[in-house]
């Protein structure tokens, strides 16, 4: 029986259930140092004098390490795929991309609030702590600058004194006549919609770990991260070392989001002080950290405008935005080209301008979150379909019904070329029923029926596309062993995904042996050589298809081997519940770990050149990414007097090509939906005009909790993609992508009759409220 | 500044079990399960009380372990995540709900929401529906979006009123 498309109990459960869970801060180390930061106090100052005497005083205080010390041993930090400008895009759009080093610990400047300056290392966290108190570091103040645009603005405070200005990119593209199509426009609409910044913060806070072996030298780390041979080459160049001789190991973690797949400095700085030290070192992030000083996500501003036909067909859309990249562009064109990869998503529009520059500020780096530009396309495209219906008189979800992309048009080749630098093609899908099933099962009436004056009900949509499933490789090694238990080895980690199941399944499928007997381990650098990691929807994708095919391989080489231990052809044998039998001979069977048993390298009758082990290799490497879709509607009820936004009910239309397993495809959707409804309603990071954090806690930055769970209503239209044998596209963060357009929409819906316009998030009672006074005419 | 001596023992019961270990007295409770007793099921998340990760019953009360001291344990008895299965070693009815519902991901937070739902159904195995809500809203979850915790839990609770 097929193990595909079937709802396998989750192979990880059972251990995290009972509290045997491994996360980086539980792990043991044997007389481990710990770690605790001094961080930057302001948003931009002047670093003078730092006397640690008294901190170094401290008895169980080791050692204190600052940026003079780091800057003579330690390069600043530069990603690659800030410097990856395909020369495809550089054609299309001209961008202009800073390559931005991050110092470890900075020596002459900090540049954000909670930046870290200096590292004490002592017996235990307390210790380090008061450590930390104890150092007298002299910073002079500086002006700082926090909001994007203002940054642009001449004469504003520059983040880095040698740059001329703020920008840190800028890019442009134009197709087909905008201006002419704008010019003949029945209507156009033009508004600023802002994408608020906000942030991931899993549960689980990030951590690091690391010990030198005493006799060779060899590193171990142990990182909360989503790219553990990332990290490990990373280390590996920074510290002059060869990568060999470094082992990283990313156990369980617990939530990532995109907040774990930067190397940040302190990934840098742990290893780099056990190596100094010879110890064990380890430094568990807190809270406080965690909100000042991982990078956080969103923050863009944009200009749009659409220009429709009286039948409200779309001719043109020009889209200007600016976009806050915090104190360092990290990854460079990652996020802001999403953007614009994504802007026009599901819709089948001619002439299309966009311009987008990215300003440095002094706040903490923006990096992917879960959508990672994407939520910020779809929130400015959306909101002004919405005004655009609003001004033609039409049902919202008629006029985009009227704007989608047909199936027949598929593959649909948008004209734009995508961050990898092939073209990019819709591979697959059926937009307008994705939208049709969505409409059927919205219950308005339902909800109608309990509206009041004071209580007022709306309805929200927001439709997306996303390019998922993105190279360059990910590798899986598949062996069996003589036991005939299955090791499923690959370079994509897990933060809560399910991967040890549903790879599992396709390791299962491929072989034809019992999910159960199929071990998978990922999160490890030793594992296999090379390994990409656990990011931007890609892991089904690329290590699901690499899984499937080194499984492939395992059984085509079992069957062969097994035919001549058989006596038959290997084309008459099947593999069974991991039993190899030849079809018409019930009695000439073979359990599948034999083979592994007979090809040990001391087995007198081993075949003269057959291979020693059971296994096989795969390095998939994807062409152009697959696209995913989907439909969000947002029901809610919106408060008069106090304000109040309730998501009652949630539709979700999706298709994410062929599904593995249900129930973990479904808890991706609805998680990100939730953190989604948590960034339409209540999460925004704030700093005040000078660039202090005001949001540094769970109090100030708030999470949705269990109350606020609408009911869920999720369809699925799996329409397999061509590009890659398994059928499958990516799906991890498409349910954050929608919910604050459609959210947006709803609330706009339900005070319709005010004429209030959404501009931002989050609509939390206040901002409501003042919607709501200000339509009154204040 | 805080002594960093003065470390004094600390005796209490942990599912079951008598332990004693040495806890100066600002060693939060939570700090002291994970790291003097070995007792890495509970989970630190926010360590300011509002992510509930940290929960623990103290005597039969759910508390933050993360905003108490060990000493102020002293002669408690503790349950935690590690005591919740059965004397069989087999799961405990609300851990299997848990994973019948995919009611977890990551499961960081999830042996705050285990403590938190035992206790509400050890105190009212028949809670209603407002209950339960109110009962996990303490706790913070951000992969599972909360919908499958609510299945979990509504199972669980229908099994204990069941059993009661």
């Amino acid at each position: 029986m097929s193990t595909i498309g079937v709802s396998v109990p989750r192979i990880e459960d059972e251990r995290l259930l009972r509290g045997e869970g491994r996360f980086v801060d539980d792990l043991r180390l044997a007389g481990a140092l710990e770690v605790a930061f001094l961080r930057s106090p302001h948003a931009h100052a002047r670093i003078g004098a730092i006397d640690a005497a008294a901190a170094l005083a401290l008895p169980g205080v080791v050692a204190v390490i600052d940026g003079r010390e780091t800057a003579a041993a330690l390069e600043p930090m530069v990603f690659d795929i800030a410097k990856i400008v395909p020369e495809a895009v550089r054609e299309a759009t001209a961008p202009a991309v800073r390559v931005h080093p991050m110092p470890a610990l900075p020596t002459e400047r900090v540049t954000y609030v909670g930046q870290p300056v200096a590292m004490v290392v002592a017996e235990s966290r307390y210790l380090a702590e008061d450590a930390v108190d104890l150092l007298a570091v002299e910073f002079e103040p500086l002006p700082a600058v926090v909001d994007a645009e203002r940054a642009l603005a001449p004469g504003a405070p520059r983040v880095e004194t040698e740059w001329e200005d703020n920008e840190a990119i800028s890019f442009a593209f134009e197709r087909g006549d905008v201006d002419a199509a704008f010019a003949a426009a029945k209507v156009v609409v033009e508004e600023s919609f802002r994408s608020h910044r906000q942030h991931p913060s899993p549960i689980e806070t990030r951590g690091v770990a690391a010990g030198v072996d005493p006799q060779d030298g060899s590193l171990d780390v142990w990182s909360a991260t989503q790219t553990p041979h990332l990290l490990r080459d990373f280390l590996a160049r920074w510290l002059g070392r060869d990568p060999e001789r470094i082992r990283v190991r990313a156990p369980d973690v617990g939530g990532a989001f995109g907040i774990k797949h930067s190397c940040y400095p302190e990934d840098l700085l742990i290893p780099f002080a056990a190596l100094r030290l010879g110890r064990a070192v380890k430094w568990t992030e807190d809270r406080a950290e965690h909100l000042a000083a991982a990078t956080q996500g969103r923050d863009q501003v944009h200009r749009i405008a659409v220009a429709a036909d009286a039948a409200g067909r779309i001719l043109a859309v020009r889209d200007h935005a600016v976009m806050n990249a915090g104190a360092f562009n990290l990854l460079g064109l990652v996020v802001p080209y999403n953007t614009f990869t994504h802007l026009l998503g599901p819709y089948d529009v001619g002439a299309f301008g966009f311009a987008m520059r990215v300003a440095v500020t002094n706040t903490a780096p923006v990096a992917p979150y879960r959508g990672a530009g994407r939520p910020e396309a779809v929130f400015a495209i959306e909101r002004a379909i919405d005004r655009l219906a609003r001004e033609l008189g039409a049902d919202p979800a008629d006029v985009r019904a009227r704007n989608l992309i047909g199936p027949e048009q598929m593959p649909y080749e948008t004209g734009i070329v995508y961050r990898d630098g092939t073209d990019q093609v819709y591979d697959s899908g059926d937009y307008p029923e994705l939208l049709r099933r969505a409409r059927e099962v919205v219950e308005r009436e339902r909800f109608e029926a309990a509206a009041t004056e004071r209580r007022r009900i709306g309805v929200g949509y927001a439709i997306y596309t996303e390019g998922t499933g993105v190279g360059p490789f990910e590798t899986a090694r598949v062996r069996i062993e003589p036991t005939g238990r299955v090791k499923v080895l690959t370079g994509a980690s897990s933060q809560g995904q399910g991967h040890r199941t549903t790879l599992a399944q396709l390791a299962a499928e491929a072989l034809g042996v019992a999910v159960a007997d199929v071990e998978v381990v990922g999160g490890d650098s030793a594992a296999v050589p090379s390994g990409f990691g656990t990011l931007a929807s890609r892991t089904l994708v690329v290590a699901g298809n690499a899984v499937s095919e080194a499984a492939a391989a395992v059984r085509a080489q079992a069957l062969e081997v097994a035919a001549g231990m058989l006596g038959a052809a290997s084309y008459e044998l099947e593999i069974e519940g991991g039993t190899i039998a030849v079809r018409g001979r019930p009695d000439a069977t073979l359990p599948l770990g034999a083979v592994a048993d007979f090809l040990t390298p001391f087995n007198p009758a081993r075949p003269r050149g057959a291979p020693s082990e059971l296994a096989a290799e795969s390095v998939y490497r994807p062409g152009p990414v697959t696209w995913s879709a989907g439909v969000h509607v947002a029901v809610v009820a919106v408060d008069l007097p106090t304000g109040v936004v309730e998501v009652l009910r949630f539709v979700v239309a999706h298709d994410c090509g062929r599904v593995v397993n249900p129930a973990i495809v479904d808890g991706q959707i609805v998680g990100g939906v939730m953190q989604g409804i948590g960034g339409a309603l209540h999460e925004e990071v704030l700093y005040d005009e000078d660039g202090q954090l005001r949001t540094g806690n769970f109090m100030d930055y708030v999470l949705p909790t269990a109350g606020e769970t609408p009911e869920f209503e999720l369809i699925h239209l799996d329409t397999p993609s061509p590009l890659n044998p398994l059928g499958v596209k990516g799906m991890g963060e498409g349910g954050a992508i929608g919910p604050p357009a459609a959210i947006a929409g709803a609330v706009e819906d339900a005070l319709a009759d005010l004429g209030v316009v959404v501009h931002r998030g989050p609509l939390g009672p206040s901002r409501v409220r003042d919607l709501i006074v200000a339509a009154a005419g204040g | 500044m805080a002594d960093p001596g003065g470390e004094r023992e600390v005796r209490l019961v942990v599912n079951g079990v008598e332990r004693v270990a040495a806890a100066e007295p600002r060693l939060l409770l939570s700090d002291f399960l994970r790291h003097r007793l070995g007792l890495t099921g509970t989970h630190v998340g926010c360590e300011h009380g509002v992510c509930g990760a940290c929960t623990v019953l103290l005597d039969g009360e759910p508390v933050r372990s993360c905003l108490v001291f060990a000493v102020q344990a002293e002669g408690a008895e503790l349950r935690t995540v590690e005591g919740l299965a059965g004397e069989d070693g087999e799961l405990g009815p609300v851990q299997r709900a848990f994973h019948e519902a995919h009611g977890m991901q990551c499961g960081f937070c999830t042996p705050g929401f285990l403590i938190s739902l035992t206790a509400l159904l050890e105190e009212r195995p028949g809670a209603s529906e407002e209950e339960l809500v109110d009962a996990l809203s303490g706790n913070l979850c951000r992969c599972t979006g909360y919908a499958n915790i609510l299945a979990a839990a509504r199972a669980a609770r229908d099994q204990a009123a069941e059993r009661a």
